[in-house]
Formats: C-alpha cells, structure tokens, sequence
C-alpha cells in the first residue's frame, strides 16, 4: 500500500512538473527571445522578459518630437481611458524611444510625469541604438534621422498578448484607438 | 540430517534475504523514480533555461572566413531620397566583402551555431521560408553551388552571420555609395549606360544560382553589386516611402511623419527606385529567393 502510495505521488509530481515545463515554453514568434537590455523610466534594467505576462501595447517616439509623436502619445492616453478598470492590472502601456541619447530615464519620467503617465501600467523604454533599430524591425517600423534633433518615422500602434507574440497593428495618422483598446480588453479577460 | 537442516536454514534464510532484498529493491525503485521525477523537472527546467539563454542569444560562435575585404575610401554621395534635393551625405571609409556570403559560407556558420539551423529558428528572426530549399539543415540545396550566394536568410540571420565573422552589415549610404560605381569610376550615375546596364542584370531570371565573382568587378574592386541577389543592409527600415500600400498612392506623407523627406533626388536612376521599394517592402523575418547580404567593417575595427 504504501508503495503504491509513493508510487503515486511520484508521478503525481513528475506529471504536474511535465506540465509546467509545457507553460514555459514560449511561443516560436515571441518578443521575449530578444535578448537586449533596456532601461525603463525609473532607471531599472530590464529585459523585455520581465514584461511577459501582461497584455501589452507598444508604441515607438521620441520626447522632443514635435509633430506625429504627440498625437500617437494622446492615442495611447485615450487607450488608457478605454481600458476596463478589471483589465488595468493585466495591460502594460509602453513608450519605446526612438531616440535613446536625448531620452534619458530621467527625461522619460519627467516626460511620463508631465504627461499624466506615471500610473504603474505605464512603461518607458530606451535601450542601445543596435536594439532599438532590431526591436523596431520586430515592429517592421521605418525610422531615420533626419537631423540632430529630428526623425522621420511610421506612426504604428502594436498590441502584444502575455506570452509576447504580436495580435494586430494600427498605423497611420489616424489610428483607431476603440479597435486597440478593444483588443487590448479582450486578451486582458483571456489571460 | 544436519546438513539437510543446514541447508534447508541456509535456504531459508538465503529465501528471507532475498524477501528483504527485494523489498529493498522496490523501496530503491520507487526512491529512484521519485528522485528521477524531481530531478528530470530540474534537468527539464535547466534544459528550458539554457535553451532560452541560447535562443535569446542572437551571439554566436565565431568561425573564419577567406573573403577578401576591399577598402572604401569614402566619399561625399546624394542620396536618392533626401528631405534636402542638394544635401550630400558623407560617407566614411570603410572595409566591404568582395562579394555576397556564399551557400558554403552560411553552412558553416549554421554548423557552428545550430540555433540558426532552420529546424531550430524562432519564427521572431526569420519567417517560414529561412533557408526552405534546403535539403536539410545542414545540407544545400539540390544542384546548388557551394559558391553561389545564399538566399533564403532573413535581417536577423544576416546580421548573426556578420557578428560570427566579427564584420557588421553595410549601412544603405555604404552599399549605396558603392553603387555607384561603374568599371572605371566612383560615381557613374550621370553615365546613359549606368542605369540601364543595371536594370539589363536585374532583368535575367535566376541570376541567384550563378556563383560568385565571375562577373567584373567594379571600381573598387567590388563583384556582384547587381548581377546575382539582392541585399540587406543595416538598416533597411529607414526607407520611409509607403511600400506596403501598392495603391499608386507612393508618396503618402500622412503616414509619416516629417513624410516630406521622401522625395527622389535622381528620377532617371530607375534602378535605384526599385531598390529603395524593394527595401521598404522588407520586413525583417522575410526571407526570399533572390535576397541574400555581404558583410562590411569599420576601418577602426580591422586596425584594433
């Protein structure tokens, strides 16, 4: 009996371990492969790992852009609104800059302050320029600098499921923000 | 009779040992299938971690190379697309490969870092089609020559490649620069004969499986420019024109901002519009059948 016992427990425990194994696994189209370090708002180091497990929405700027960038940073503001209060705490709202010299973390938490950003759900990212150009090829986004202070770039709002793989994209100049919020809701309640 | 007891004791205390031993064969069992359970969820969870670490890893093991590098001596160009229709774009020297990486040339880098074998690649850094035409992953193509330019590889594998060999990719203004060349000059655009000899190449079909350097090289020493495959280039996505919507619409500036920059500075060169379409067609995880790279160096990193 008590053999049977043990042998029981043992492959109670190696079966619930096979399955865990099963959940770690991520997807083959993960972002979560990309290795490079990043430094978010608050000075930390991180890698786009520690993002995992949150539905996430991503958008790529810079702080001193003065044409396109403020419409795409009031679009995920206006996101923001349309998340379900319930789905908050699942849903990470982040803001990769395009330009990693000028947009220090200091400048992107004052950036995150001034705008009404500093909730937790919002997340600044600046990394080297080598990662910054692989992760906006994750995103296909087309960037150049045009000038010292100047870059041209796609307007694309990207929404991200926990595990990392990308659900959908919306670019231009008018981007419609009940569709990404929306989905952003939906994957939240799924996850 | 003593030794008929004897053996019968012997043979049931021998009877009983073996009782105990099996008891305690049963009890090592079971204790050696619960260590296995927990250790193979450790082994498991190791196995996971530093599959994650490689895969995580787009470094890669060096190997070496013979491609000969030709230096570049730099230069002032006009770049075809330019918010600015009179800026020139200096352009450093630097070193480029005579020629595009060769099928051999890739297959030794697979072997080296098998996380970029096609049955290992993460979908995140190539698409389904990453080296597709081969047999097997670590096995060419049917009839394809060990010489010819590899295809099939994505911006990510490229780029790999490059880091394996300690070389980057060239930047667009590097490759773009060298483009201009003809046989005898640095900057042949204003040639009659420039554009079309260029669009003459692109026009013969499966030029990709022709090996490498049997054509004539250019200015500076540089093969295969525009006769074999087309090429990455680091970056690729700075090629802001609407590609994706092939509306006739080419020039849509709403999409982008400060969108004026993409204006054409040298409307004959219709050779170069394909080009810059092409690119901004590109996503990075693409792969495709006439698409392959070269690799290129800072001067200051050869010297080092």
């Amino acid at each position: 009996m008590k053999k049977i016992f043990f042998l029981l427990i043992s492959s109670i425990l190696f079966f619930s371990c096979k399955e865990k194994t099963i959940k770690k696994e991520l997807p083959s189209n993960s972002i979560f492969y990309l290795k490079s370090d990043w430094q978010n708002q608050n000075g930390q180091t991180i890698k786009l790992n520690d993002l995992r497990g949150k539905t996430l929405v991503v958008v790529m700027i810079y702080t001193s852009c003065k044409t396109a960038c403020p419409l795409l940073v009031a679009d995920m503001k206006k996101i923001e609104q349309q998340i379900k209060p319930n789905n908050l705490n699942k849903v990470s709202l982040v803001l990769v800059s395009i330009d990693p010299k000028t947009d220090t973390p200091e400048r992107l938490k004052e950036f995150a302050k001034t705008g009404k950003m500093d909730a937790a759900h919002w997340v600044f990212l600046r990394s080297t320029e080598a990662a910054t150009q692989e992760f906006a090829n994750v995103l296909s986004m087309k960037y150049k600098k045009i000038s010292p202070i100047e870059f041209s770039h796609s307007n694309i709002i990207s929404v991200f499921n926990p595990d990392g793989e990308l659900v959908s994209q919306e670019q231009g100049t008018s981007i419609n923000v009940e569709k990404v919020a929306k989905e952003a809701n939906e994957i939240a309640e799924g996850s | 009779m003593q030794t008929l007891n004897c053996t019968n004791k012997a043979d049931s205390s021998f009877y009983s040992h073996f009782k105990m031993k099996i008891s305690y064969l049963l009890n090592a069992a079971i204790l050696i299938i619960f260590c296995c359970a927990s250790s193979s969820c450790k082994r498991q969870e190791e196995v996971l971690t530093s599959l994650q670490k490689e895969d995580t890893q787009i470094a890669t093991s060096a190997f070496a190379t013979n491609v000969k590098m030709q230096e570049i001596k730099g230069g002032y160009y006009k770049p075809f697309y330019s918010s600015d229709s009179d800026a020139l774009i200096k352009v450093e020297p630097f070193l480029m490969d005579e020629r595009p990486v060769t099928n051999a040339e890739f297959l030794a880098f697979v072997k080296a870092n098998p996380q970029w074998k096609r049955s290992a690649i993460k979908r995140i850094y190539a698409d389904t089609t990453y080296l597709h035409n081969w047999v097997s992953d670590t096995a060419l193509p049917k009839n394809a020559l060990p010489n010819a330019p590899v295809t099939y590889v994505s911006w990510f594998a490229a780029k790999a490649y490059a880091t394996a060999v300690g070389k980057r990719l060239p930047t667009l203004d590097e490759w773009e620069f060298v483009a201009m060349a003809d046989e005898t000059s640095i900057n042949a655009r204003n040639k009659k004969t420039y554009s079309n000899n260029i669009l003459n190449l692109y026009l013969i079909k499966n030029r990709q499986y022709n090996a490498v350097k049997l054509s004539t090289p250019n200015y500076w020493g540089i093969y295969n420019m525009f006769d074999l495959v087309w090429e990455w280039t680091d970056d690729f996505n700075s090629v802001l024109i609407n590609g994706e919507s092939r509306s006739g619409d080419y020039n849509d500036k709403n999409l982008v901002c400060a969108g004026s920059a993409t204006s054409a500075t040298d409307v004959l060169n219709y050779a170069a519009f394909m080009r810059y379409g092409f690119r901004s067609s590109l996503k990075a995880n693409y792969t495709i059948s006439n698409l392959g790279f070269r690799c290129a160096n800072s001067i200051s990193n050869k010297t080092k």
